[in-house]
Parts: C-alpha cells; sequence; structure tokens
C-alpha cells in the first residue's frame, strides 16, 4: 500500500506502458485511418512520458550523467513533438489524397494491388 | 521551493483520465468523439509534466500537440465524409490476433518491470522549477553545453520538408 | 473558537510577510483562491462593462445615441440583456451531435477565463507567477480554436460549418504572426543587466523596469514595429472588425455561433470579451510595461511619485463629475425621477471610490492595479474604435495579412533585434569613446 501511495519513476513508467498498449491495440484493430492516426498520437505521447520521468530521475541522481542540468529526456520529448507534428501533417495530406482517389477511410480497402 | 501538495491523487485522477480517454479512442465510432478524447488525454499529460517539474514540455505540449495537431485532426475529419463509414463495421477482422499480440507485448512489460523494481528507488531530491526553460535552452543552444544544436537544425529542416510534403500530397493538380 | 479565530489572523498575517509573492509562489492556498475570485468578479465586471460602453461608443460614432431606455443611459441595458438571454428557450439542431454541441461553447469560455492565471495586475497580485506565463497564456488561449471548430461542425448545417472553418483558419494563421512578435519581446528581457532572460509575465515587467525602458520604446523602431504586429494579430485573433467575416450578421448570418441561442450564445460571447481582455492583458504586459506608471525616467523623484499617485482618485472624481453634470442634463419630468436619482447614486458611489482611493494607505497599494487596467481599457476603447471605423477583410485579403506581410515582418523583426541585442553593448562604447 505504502508503495502505491509514494509516487515513484516506476508509477509514470507502468502508465506510460499501459498508454503504449493501448495505442497499440488502437493501431493493430481499427479500421477507420484516422483513429489509426490519433492511436499513433498515442503511442508517441507514451513515449514522451516515459523520457520525461526518466529526466526527472536523473536530475536527482547524482554522477556524471545525473544533476540538476541533466534535462536530456525533456529535450528528446521536444524533439518528439515536433517530429510528431510533422507525421501528422503528412499523415492526413496522405489520407486526403487517399479518400480523394476512392471514397473510403477504411484501412483494409486499400487493397488494389491484393492477390 | 514548496514541498508538493496531494502528489498521489493527482497522479491517480490524471493518470485515470488518461488511461479513460486511451481508452475512448480506441473505441469510439465517431471520429470526432475519439479526437475529443485524445485531446483530454494529452491535456493530463501536460498536466503529468507538470507533476514531474517539466513545466516547458508541458507548454510545448499545449501548444503544438492539443491546441495544433489536434485542430488538424479535427480539420480532416470535417472535411472527409465519414457518414458511410460510420455505419459500417469499426473493428477488422483480425482483431482476435492484434489484441493477442499487445497481451504478449503487455507481458514483457510486466516481466521487465517486476525483475526491475529495485531500479528505481524512491525518494530522489526535489528540484524547484523557476529555471527549467534556462536549463533546456542551455542544453539546445549554449556554446559549451549545447549538445542538441545539431538535431534542433535537423529538426527545422524536417518540418520544411514536412511542410512541402503535406502541400504537395493534398493538392488537386500537382 | 478563539483559537481557531488567531490561527486563521496567523494565516492572514503569514501571507502579508511575504510582500512580493503571489500566492501561488507563497503556496497559499486560501489567498490563491480569494485572487481567483476577484479576478473572476472584476472580469464579469468588466466584460458587462465592455459592453455598455460597445455600444454607446459606437453609437456616438455613428452620431446617434445608443441604449438611452433602460437605465440611466442605458447603464442597466446589459443587466436587461443577461435576464433576456437566461430566460430564451434552448434550441439544439436536429440531428447535431449534442455532446460536441454542449461542450464547444464550455472548451471556448474556459480557455478564455483560465488564461487569466497569470495575468500581472501588481508585481506581487498575480494569481500565481508561473515560469513559463507567457507560453501557458498563448498555449491556453490557442484551445479555443478546438472550440470554434467543434461548435461549427456540431451545428450540422452550412452557414456555421463554413464559419468555424474561417474562424479556425484566421486564429491559426494569426497565432503565428503573435508567437514571433512575443519572441522578440523574450529576447529583449534577455538583455537585463542581470543576465538571462525569463518566460514569466512578472519578470517581463520587472525586466522593463531593470533597463528603464518601456519595451515598445526599445532599439525604436523596432519595439514599435512589435507592437505593431501584435496590436493586429490580436484583433485577428479575436476575431473582431475588421477581422470579423466569419461572424458578420451580413456575410454569413453570424457563422459558428449561428445555431447556439440564450445561455450557449452569452458564453460565447462572454468568452469572447474576455478572450479580448486577454490579449491585451498580454500586449500590455510585454510592450507598455504593465503596472509602470508612465515616464519612470523622465519624471523620477519623490515628488512626481507623489503627483502620479494622485491620479487614480482624480480619474474616478473626473467620472463622479461627469455623472452629476449628466443628472442636471435629465430631462425635468415627473417619469425621469427615478432615473435621475440612479444617476446621482451611481455618480455619488464613483465619487467616494475617488475619495477613497486618496487616503494614503490606499493609495501606493492601488496604483499597480489602476496603471494596468487603465492600459487595457485605452485597448478596449481601440477595439471599439477599430469596430466603428474601418471596412471589413475579405477573407483572401485577410490570410494574405496574416501571412506574407506579418510573418515576413515577425522573422525580420526578429533577427533586427536580435543583431541590435548584440551591438548594443560595442556600439555604446565606441559612441563613448568619440
Amino acid at each position: 500500500m505504502d508503495a502505491l501511495l509514494h509516487i515513484s519513476t516506476l508509477h509514470y513508467l507502468v502508465l506510460g506502458a499501459a498508454l503504449f498498449l493501448l495505442g497499440v491495440i488502437g493501431v493493430l484493430t481499427r479500421r477507420n485511418v484516422v483513429v489509426v492516426l490519433m492511436s499513433i498520437e498515442l503511442i508517441l505521447n507514451a513515449v514522451n512520458l516515459n523520457l520525461v520521468a526518466f529526466s526527472r530521475y536523473w536530475q536527482g541522481a547524482p554522477g556524471h550523467f545525473g544533476g540538476p542540468g541533466a534535462l536530456h529526456g525533456q529535450v528528446f520529448a521536444i524533439f518528439v513533438i515536433t517530429d510528431a507534428a510533422a507525421e501528422a501533417a503528412v499523415g492526413l495530406g496522405i489520407l486526403i489524397a487517399f479518400f480523394r482517389n476512392k471514397e473510403t477511410v477504411n484501412v483494409d480497402e486499400v487493397n488494389l494491388l491484393k492477390w | 521551493m514548496n514541498p508538493p501538495v496531494a502528489t498521489p491523487f493527482f497522479f491517480y485522477l490524471l493518470a485515470g483520465i488518461m488511461i479513460i480517454g486511451g481508452i475512448l479512442v480506441i473505441t469510439r465510432k465517431n471520429a470526432v468523439h475519439s479526437a475529443l478524447a485524445l485531446i483530454t488525454t494529452l491535456l493530463a499529460q501536460a498536466g503529468l509534466y507538470l507533476m514531474l517539474y517539466a513545466p516547458f514540455v508541458a507548454g510545448v505540449q499545449i501548444i503544438l500537440y492539443a491546441g495544433g495537431i489536434m485542430v488538424l485532426f479535427l480539420f480532416v475529419i470535417m472535411l472527409i465524409n465519414m457518414e458511410r463509414s460510420m455505419k459500417e463495421r469499426q473493428f477488422n477482422k483480425r482483431w482476435l490476433v492484434g489484441i493477442a499480440a499487445a497481451a504478449v507485448l503487455g507481458g514483457l512489460f510486466i516481466t521487465v518491470y517486476t525483475k526491475g523494481k529495485d531500479l528505481f528507488p524512491n525518494g530522489r531530491m526535489l528540484y524547484g522549477e523557476s529555471d527549467n526553460t534556462q536549463k533546456v535552452a542551455s542544453l539546445l543552444f549554449d556554446r559549451n553545453t549545447g549538445t542538441y544544436m545539431f538535431a534542433f537544425e535537423i529538426a527545422s529542416l524536417l518540418l520544411l520538408v514536412a511542410i512541402i510534403g503535406a502541400v504537395v500530397m493534398a493538392k488537386k493538380r500537382i | 473558537m478563539h483559537a481557531l479565530m488567531h490561527q486563521f489572523i496567523q494565516y492572514v498575517e503569514d501571507y502579508l510577510k511575504t510582500k512580493d509573492l503571489t500566492p501561488g509562489g507563497a503556496g497559499n492556498i486560501f489567498w490563491a483562491a480569494v485572487y481567483i475570485l476577484l479576478v473572476f468578479g472584476g472580469l464579469s465586471v468588466a466584460v458587462i462593462a465592455m459592453n455598455w460602453l460597445e455600444r454607446k461608443i459606437l453609437a456616438h460614432m455613428q452620431v446617434r445615441l445608443g441604449p438611452m431606455r433602460v437605465g440611466p443611459h442605458g447603464l442597466l441595458q446589459p443587466i436587461a440583456d443577461a435576464i433576456k438571454l437566461l430566460l430564451k428557450e434552448d434550441i439544439m439542431p436536429a440531428e447535431a451531435d449534442a455532446l460536441v454541441f454542449w461542450m464547444a461553447p464550455l472548451i471556448v469560455v474556459l480557455a478564455a477565463f483560465t488564461v487569466f492565471v497569470v495575468v500581472p495586475f501588481g508585481p506581487a497580485h498575480a494569481i500565481t507567477d508561473m515560469n513559463i506565463g507567457i507560453l501557458f497564456m498563448l498555449g491556453v488561449s490557442s484551445l479555443s480554436v478546438l472550440g470554434v471548430v467543434m461548435a461549427g461542425w456540431a451545428s450540422n448545417s452550412h452557414y456555421p460549418l463554413i464559419g468555424a472553418l474561417r474562424s479556425s483558419a484566421q486564429m491559426v494563421s494569426y497565432e503565428v504572426a503573435m508567437g514571433l512578435a512575443v519572441v522578440s519581446v523574450i529576447l529583449m528581457t534577455s538583455l537585463n543587466p542581470t543576465g538571462t532572460g525569463t518566460l514569466s509575465m512578472i519578470g517581463i515587467v520587472r525586466a522593463q523596469e531593470a533597463q528603464g525602458t518601456w519595451f515598445i520604446f526599445k532599439f525604436f523602431p523596432l519595439g514599435l514595429i512589435g507592437f505593431f504586429i501584435f496590436a493586429v494579430s490580436m484583433v485577428a485573433e479575436t476575431n473582431r472588425a475588421p477581422f470579423d467575416l466569419p461572424e458578420a450578421e451580413s456575410e454569413l448570418t453570424a457563422g459558428f455561433h449561428t445555431e447556439y441561442s440564450g445561455f450557449r450564445w452569452s458564453l460565447f460571447f462572454l468568452a469572447e470579451y474576455s478572450a479580448m481582455i486577454a490579449v491585451s492583458s498580454i500586449a500590455v504586459t510585454l510592450w507598455l510595461g504593465g503596472w509602470l506608471r508612465p515616464f519612470p525616467n523622465l519624471l523620477h523623484g519623490a515628488t512626481w511619485d507623489l503627483a502620479f499617485s494622485f491620479i487614480p482618485g482624480l480619474t474616478f472624481l473626473l467620472f463622479a463629475a461627469i455623472c452629476f453634470f449628466n443628472v442636471q442634463r435629465m430631462p425635468k419630468h415627473p417619469l425621469f425621477k427615478i432615473q435621475t436619482m440612479g444617476l446621482a447614486g451611481f455618480g455619488a458611489v464613483l465619487g467616494l471610490i475617488g475619495l477613497v482611493m486618496f487616503v494614503p494607505a490606499v493609495r501606493d497599494r492601488v496604483a499597480d492595479i489602476f496603471w494596468f487596467s487603465a492600459k487595457v481599457a485605452g485597448f478596449m476603447y481601440l477595439y471599439i474604435w477599430y469596430r466603428g471605423t474601418f471596412p471589413r477583410y475579405r477573407f483572401d485579403q485577410l490570410m494574405k495579412v496574416g501571412w506574407k506581410i506579418l510573418l515576413p515582418m515577425g522573422l525580420a523583426l526578429l533577427i533586427l533585434t536580435a543583431s541590435a541585442g548584440f551591438l548594443e553593448a560595442p556600439i555604446k562604447e565606441w559612441l563613448h569613446r568619440l
């Protein structure tokens, strides 16, 4: 009970893992392309949570990699957010181009090359 | 610096909002409802970043993710006529395989975290947030400690490529 | 019971001793709640006053009188409007998405009101002073775009959808120009004699205090250009004239809030006015020196401080004098007796507030809040003036101004500000040696 009440880094990692699992289920099981893209955003957010939780862990750790200025995780998280923005823009552009051609938003109807 | 107040309550509240939002994202039939649930998840995550004493990342998350990317998603959902696809089946034929794969991944996570529980001791020192932005900036831009300057320039190049790509993809006639 | 009172007084005194910390900084929840209530109450009064002022000032600019009937000179008109809106029938269009339709005004109101958490009315008079103050304000005010998009989509009708798309495209475009103007100011804060720059709102005003100049006058004309970019962008951001194509009645039958009536419409209206006050607060804090009084360098010294500290009281006495002048101008008809007495009472209340502001203990504390509010009130007058003067921009002209004119100007401004900051010390030294 005490381990549940005292919030440590492990709590954030477990939460990140749970979100990652939800995103993976969304990507693997949904047919709507927009929902698949949103599940990918969930995955990226889970990764960001991991990074920032670890950067906080290293802020309190002594040694060469630690100390108050060890914010590498946060900088990485900012880059991941930038990356997610670029990817969402290009992904939605592809979606619009695709919708204009085939009038559907389901991923399993993209099977023109199917044997 | 002030000690934090009621940390477990806020952590479990925000974590609950995030998990419920995540479940709503992947199960809603209406794409706009999924987008709204994702916005709630992102805002709760910004709250968690504040709890982790990362206010700059929280601000970036609110501006870029909730105020930028989700607006883009909502635009596209509005412009695409999804009436027909909302009445169809939402989950694809191989959903059982997908859930089995996710369960295996979940098992891997549980194994790693139970065996590695002792690597993350409690009670690290508390650092105030009075100069978080300045420290992040010194990691990005400072002459002596700026190890991420090159990555910053590459990220701006990536954004330029993404802008050109998105405009070209969505044009009617190239 | 006695012990409880004693503890309470101790709690109040403990906070008042920490004189230069905001309640958030001092970790004091009770005072933070008091400040929140004060800011919320003041904001509501300001929005009501803005409604009346807009109708009267617009009317006088168009050589007519405006509302005169409801109270003396229409002073009770906003209250009558509020009662009417609350009593109207709540209509929801058929086939509209009920959840999204209900949530859209809520999101816009939340976004418009949450930004006031970091607005600095004085050196310790903000609810809290976040490290990322200006970033928080820009970010939360960009959440209102979500509410607009949701409102247009949920109404399930053409005009709101087009209006919402246009309105959100406009808001997003002008946010970029706003951001660049703000970044150039943050750059100027780092030219402090004490080293590093800051994103916190109170820190920005203190930087202006330390550098001895309002940022609108710094590196003339760079500060002025930055202020101009922000002033144009903030009018476009809040969908006000002359950028109000998405919600103008003659164009799109009220745009994204066409299908909203009664209380929901009044929420949008409330959010629009408080967003106007919020972005004006940003402009005042970043360029016009926040709570600092005018001419801190030219007219410095204790006597000038004393002279400027009389101005709040004199302003309220001037308002009271205008009220009494209008009282004696009222028609001398028995039907107007109640209105005349009401106006005289209002004038008396204003005069009393003015006299209270002459008391020395109140005089020192009220100066910061008064100067901040006076500057924001000036911006509100400018908003109303723009609405009465400029013709409306067409939508493609609007987007052209945002992307092709303001954005390159903002980028050039950023580069020039950075160069000016870098070259300031060498040029001063060179001028010294001449």
